[in-house]
């Protein structure tokens, strides 16, 4: 890549002032560092990504409105968790955490389980009780 | 207390902490040539381990290992701690700030508030340096950013303990012994040597083999695990490849710009040359990435275009072979 076809495309970078560093060429054939504001193939991808993750959350959303399932699945997918990350975050092993799902078990979990989780969502153990519609 | 540390910005923070903290102590070296010296080329398939419901797929080594790497070949010192105990990790953050001693730091970027939130995953391989603590905030140099920050201390140690895959556990990790003089033409050999071994083993995981794995993948994707999937597949194969921390082209840039600079340190011509073909292949990079993102954008399922981005990458991964033998016979 030449340093002059460094892209400069909109990005989500921006709003955060970051500028993505890569490497390229100078006009002598030379090695140097130039400044990206974003590259659209990327921004495609992680758009993509976020998408993906928004229609996990909805539908996990979904599932508890229905009562299919606990409102932890919909908070892990809002975190960007999958089961692995939450069990490690909460410290509870995996199979137990998937218990949890089930709204007749996480009804009956004890406060300080529901504080554990809470705290993890950085939420109140009310909101981690009731998710908004 | 503050440490005069001067912050650099680098494409990657792994080398860019090492470069920054290599400066402090009175050594010049580059980016990329901690990433070449510290082997950290490479790629690697994993259908096995899935995060964010994608296989692994990567363009650089284990996270640690290039500075590992680095330090052993060019005769530094690093010391490595890791914590149970939040209270005794930042206590021992304190005591090397005290000591006028600035640190890296293993870090989570999920909860690392001045990334935007998109970039907010659970990813726990980010680096950082710690060069002091003013008003109960740590200063922070993050080579990713172009200047300087400051972090909480409960902002701090939330990234330091983040969970999930490579947890980083307080890690906290700085050079406490160096030579009189660094022996970089030997590690750069050394380097270079590796890199060429690791993309050209017979293993179907790593290097050539892993890329012409993935290519054979791709064919199949879309009847396997439908056209959904396969796009979400081929989006995190491009965000790996050319997301924060690459330079582009999947760190093939960086490796072309190591290439030169330890071709003109040794006098070897050859490697000139070979640091222009290895320009060229992160170009090829490239195409791939504008042909796979040009595929999910449209949503399009015809496998037609699977097909030709599938071989592009075989290509690319017969180029890079033929690259990496003609590379060890050079040095």
């Amino acid at each position: 890549m030449k340093k002059n076809e460094v892209p400069q495309d909109e990005s989500k970078l921006e709003k955060a002032n970051i500028k993505d560093m890569v490497y390229a060429v100078d006009e002598n054939g030379n090695y140097v560092t130039e400044l990206s504001t974003g590259w659209n193939p990327k921004t495609i991808a992680l758009d993509n990504t976020i998408k993906q993750i928004e229609e996990r959350v909805a539908a996990a959303k979904e599932k508890v409105l229905k009562n299919e399932s606990s409102p932890l699945e919909y908070y892990m997918e809002l975190n960007k968790m999958d089961l692995p990350i939450l069990a490690s975050y909460v410290g509870i092993w995996k199979w137990r955490v998937k218990r949890h799902f089930k709204p007749s078990v996480f009804k009956k979990l004890p406060q300080k389980t529901l504080e554990k989780y809470a705290d993890v969502f950085d939420i109140s153990v009310e909101d981690l009780q009731h998710i908004k519609a | 207390m503050e440490i005069d540390f001067a912050h650099k910005q680098s494409a990657h923070c792994e080398n860019g902490v090492v470069s920054n903290l290599m400066r402090h102590y009175g050594f010049e070296v580059s980016e990329p040539m901690v990433f070449g010296i510290g082997s950290g080329l490479l790629f690697s398939y994993l259908p096995f381990i899935k995060v964010d419901h994608a296989p692994v797929f990567t363009y650089r080594v284990l996270p640690g290992l290039i500075f590992n790497r680095f330090a052993k070949r060019v005769g530094i010192k690093v010391k490595r701690e890791k914590f149970k105990n939040q209270k005794i990790a930042k206590e021992r953050l304190d005591e090397n700030l005290r000591n006028s001693n600035p640190v890296g730091l293993q870090v989570g970027v999920f909860n690392l508030i001045y990334f935007p939130d998109e970039y907010r995953f659970h990813f726990n391989a980010h680096n950082m340096v710690v060069y002091g603590k003013k008003e109960g905030n740590y200063l922070i140099s993050d080579p990713v950013m172009e200047s300087v920050t400051s972090l909480t201390e409960k902002q701090l140690e939330k990234v330091r303990f983040a969970k999930g895959a490579f947890a980083p556990k307080g890690h906290m990790y700085y050079p406490v012994a160096f030579p009189e003089k660094l022996e970089i033409e030997k590690a750069i050999v050394k380097g270079i040597k590796q890199t060429c071994r690791d993309m050209t083993a017979p293993v179907p995981i790593v290097g050539v083999k892993a890329m012409k794995w993935v290519a054979s993948n791709i064919r199949k994707w879309p009847k396997k695990v439908g056209a959904k999937r396969t796009n979400h597949y081929l989006g995190q194969i491009v965000r790996m490849q050319e997301e924060i921390g690459t330079g582009g082209g999947g760190f093939r840039y960086i490796y072309a710009a190591f290439l030169q600079e330890a071709g003109k340190l040794l006098n070897n011509n050859e490697l000139l040359v070979l640091s222009k073909q290895m320009t060229e292949i992160g170009d090829q990079w490239r195409d791939f990435a504008v042909d796979a993102s040009r595929i999910y954008k449209n949503r399009s399922s015809e496998s037609d275009g699977y097909k030709v981005i599938a071989d592009q990458l075989e290509a690319i991964a017969q180029r890079e072979e033929l690259f990496f033998k003609t590379l060890k016979k050079a040095i």
